[in-house]
């Protein structure tokens, strides 16, 4: 997984609540068996005007010119304003691999669906929970200025705006680590390959039913 | 000892370890994969060397790509096709305790087969890479739907990284009334709490109405936590849950029968414990639910009426529903009962149990599809449900109503086969999902009860049930 430091970069708008994992990535595109290339079809309805099919020449597609992400102002966004209960829905990891190969390296919205949170940690997406009134003020921010970039330093648990203001966010001290280093959990976990195995026996010599 | 919630007793027994910021290993028992979710986590852990943990926790099946007709010629799609193969072969070189494939008698909907093949039991945890996996906490276990990286997690390590979750309890008393359905219960719900009525949250669904439901209309109400925003939702063992176990394929028997039940009559809330949230709902009050909108917390009664943006006052939500409506086609005011009905979908993991093909017989026996019905397509979740519903009969009064009888999958659920709906129809689904797009590219999705939508195949639009049965 790649490393989540410091990223500074373009901020997009996207003022949708509710927003599923079927609308970030159609499910016609699930079935490629690769975790990579997801980014060209990412929310794919509302980016193009025609029909998207696996295999096809995105470039060459017609695009919807009222679609945010496709206004000229708004390209190479690292970072994604959202809505309330972004990534509901689906659980498909295709969600934050559409994102990340994208370029979208940072979420920040008032709330995000479960799964698909945990999902984003998983692939050096960082997804960031503020209160809704400031989520407010950097959309209203992010549509008036052209060019609004934001610096999201993850060590720090800050967002800071162009004006200089600085805003504090949560984060699950062992979600940071991991996204910091750019460490793999399995690895991780397979540490404790011990207590697994001590815990698996115990289980298996109360409740055997459960290991035939 | 403190009374102790269902959901805290089925944590606490799978607790390997916790670190200091309460993120714990639990350990998982039974891991459901199928081709959509898994290929990519096989290939994750082939790359870095590692072996599966516990193979005999495993139980696999092809269902979200399969065709569900004219299965002597396969399956046409090749990239389907491929998927379908790849999980073939990563499963005949990992080994596991089940595979169901394409075509098998016991093939079918994840979370169909695994109740009804005894392979997920109370007491257990379960994972799938499948957000309904929530369904299988009908049966007393710990049930979540994860990602991609969690499959492989679980096939590496046998354990789930997890922080506990917050307790929440729907009680739901009284008496359901006729042609009501758990389907009603849980879209009510829904229409309740909100769609993130439940993030962060376990749910625990109890009272009068849930331990009144079959195992099958409580799955029904599971399958949909993930709806409200909840990644588990469960309901205690009872007697229900025991008689439904009983001689499933892959339930203890004997002496590890008696064990086991033994021990599954501990797995219920105890007197006491307390929620960190409760919401009631009476049941004697609820009426058959349809979804006008995009999100399935957009729903009213059958005699409700599509809302009117005017009326609200929030613009965030103001604009979400003027979107819904206008995706939608609908008018504000529109009563429910005039929206006509292109298309009509009996099936999904939340519908396409026996019962629920029994529901819907119901209604469909002796009347026929109307003619402004398109298309009405029976898929039952699994072959075992389609082979006892031709036993009862069932596939003959579809047929003789014009429906189409079909094979097991996941079908028009999620419009990743063939079966979908076309640009601006609107389909009567018993499926979980009315998001845009999601049976189709500009189809219109109703969620109903399985009853509801023979009612709606028979009549050419949304129909109060009780006035036919
Ligand atoms: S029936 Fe629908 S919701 Fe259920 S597993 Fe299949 S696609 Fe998912």
């Amino acid at each position: 997984m790649k490393a989540f430091t410091v990223l500074e970069g373009l901020a997009a708008p996207l003022d949708r609540a509710n927003v599923d994992t079927d609308a970030i990535i159609p499910k016609q595109f699930l079935k490629s068996i690769k975790r990579s290339g997801f980014g060209p079809n990412l929310f794919d309805e509302w980016r193009y005007l025609d029909q998207g099919e696996p295999g096809q020449d995105c470039a060459a597609r017609p695009r919807n010119p009222d679609f945010v992400l496709n206004k000229s102002r708004y390209q190479g966004a690292q970072i994604l304003l959202t809505r309330d209960n972004f990534g509901c829905g689906s659980s498909r990891e295709h969600a934050p691999w559409a994102l990340e190969d994208f370029g979208i390296r940072c979420l920040i919205g008032p709330s995000f669906a479960d799964i698909f949170f945990n999902n984003c940690f998983k692939n050096g997406v960082l997804p960031i929970v503020l209160p809704a009134e400031q989520v407010d003020e950097l959309f209203r921010q992010c549509e008036a200025e052209e060019g609004y970039r934001l610096r999201v330093d993850l060590q720090a648990q800050k967002v800071i705006r162009p004006d200089g203001v600085e805003i504090g966010f949560e984060v699950d001290a062992f979600r940071k680590e991991c996204l910091l280093n750019g460490w793999d959990d399995i690895g991780l976990t397979l540490l404790h390959a011990d207590e697994i195995r001590a815990f698996e026996a115990k289980r298996r010599a109360e409740h055997p039913y459960y290991f035939s | 000892m403190k009374p102790q919630t269902l959901y805290e007793k089925l944590w606490t027994s799978h607790l390997v370890r916790q670190q200091d910021d309460g993120t714990a290993l639990i350990y998982i028992d039974r891991h459901l994969v199928h081709e959509v979710t898994s290929p990519q986590a096989f290939e994750g852990l082939k790359l870095a060397g590692r072996k599966p943990w516990r193979v005999s926790s495993i139980v696999a099946t092809a269902d979200h790509n399969t065709p569900t007709d004219h299965w002597e010629q396969g399956i046409q799609d090749p990239v389907s096709r491929t998927q379908v193969e790849t999980l073939d072969a990563n499963i005949r070189e990992s080994g596991a305790l089940a595979y169901f494939p394409f075509k098998d008698l016991r093939q079918g909907i994840v979370h169909v087969i695994g109740p009804e093949n005894g392979a997920t039991l109370p007491g257990m945890t379960v994972v799938c890479g499948d957000s309904h996996t929530s369904t299988h906490g009908a049966l007393g276990c710990l049930a979540h739907g994860i990602g991609t990286s969690e499959v492989e997690h679980v096939l590496a390590t046998q354990c789930l990284l997890q922080k506990k979750s917050r307790t929440m309890l729907i009680r739901v008393d009284g008496d359901l009334p006729a042609g009501v359905t758990a389907k009603d219960i849980v879209l009510a719900i829904i229409g309740k709490i909100g769609t993130a009525g439940g993030t962060g949250y376990a749910l625990e669904f109890g009272g009068s109405a849930i331990r009144a439901l079959s195992m099958e209309g409580r799955m029904t109400v599971c399958n949909m936590a993930i709806e409200a925003g909840a990644r588990a939702g469960m309901v205690a063992v009872d007697e229900t849950t025991i008689e439904y176990l009983r001689g499933k394929p892959f339930a203890p028997t004997g002496e590890a029968w008696d064990m086991a039940v033994s021990y599954w009559r501990t797995l219920h809330s105890d007197e006491g414990a307390e929620f960190d949230k409760v919401v009631e709902l009476d049941a004697s009050q609820i009426e058959p639910q349809v979804t006008w909108g995009t999100s399935p917390e957009m729903v009213t009664t059958i005699n409700g009426r599509v809302p009117d943006p005017a009326t609200i006052s929030d613009p965030i939500k103001r604009e979400g529903l003027e979107r819904a409506l206008k995706y939608m086609g609908l008018a504000p005011n529109t009563p429910i009962t005039e929206i006509p009905v292109d298309q009509v979908f009996i099936g999904s993991c939340t519908n396409s149990r026996i019962e629920d093909l029994r529901e819907a017989a119901k209604v469909a026996k002796g009347r026929s599809k109307a003619n402004s019905v398109k298309r009405v397509l029976v898929v039952p979740g699994s072959g075992l449900v389609k082979r006892q519903a031709e036993e009862e009969g069932l596939h003959e009064i579809f047929i003789a109503a014009g429906f189409e009888w079909r094979e097991p999958g996941c079908s028009m659920c999620l419009a990743m086969n063939a079966d979908r709906l076309e640009a601006g129809e609107h389909c009567a689904s018993t499926s979980n999902r009315n998001f845009e797009g999601r049976q189709g590219a500009g189809g219109r999705t109703h969620l109903v009860s399985p009853a509801m939508a023979a009612a709606a195949a028979v009549t050419g639009h949304f129909t109060d049930v009780r006035k036919l049965v």
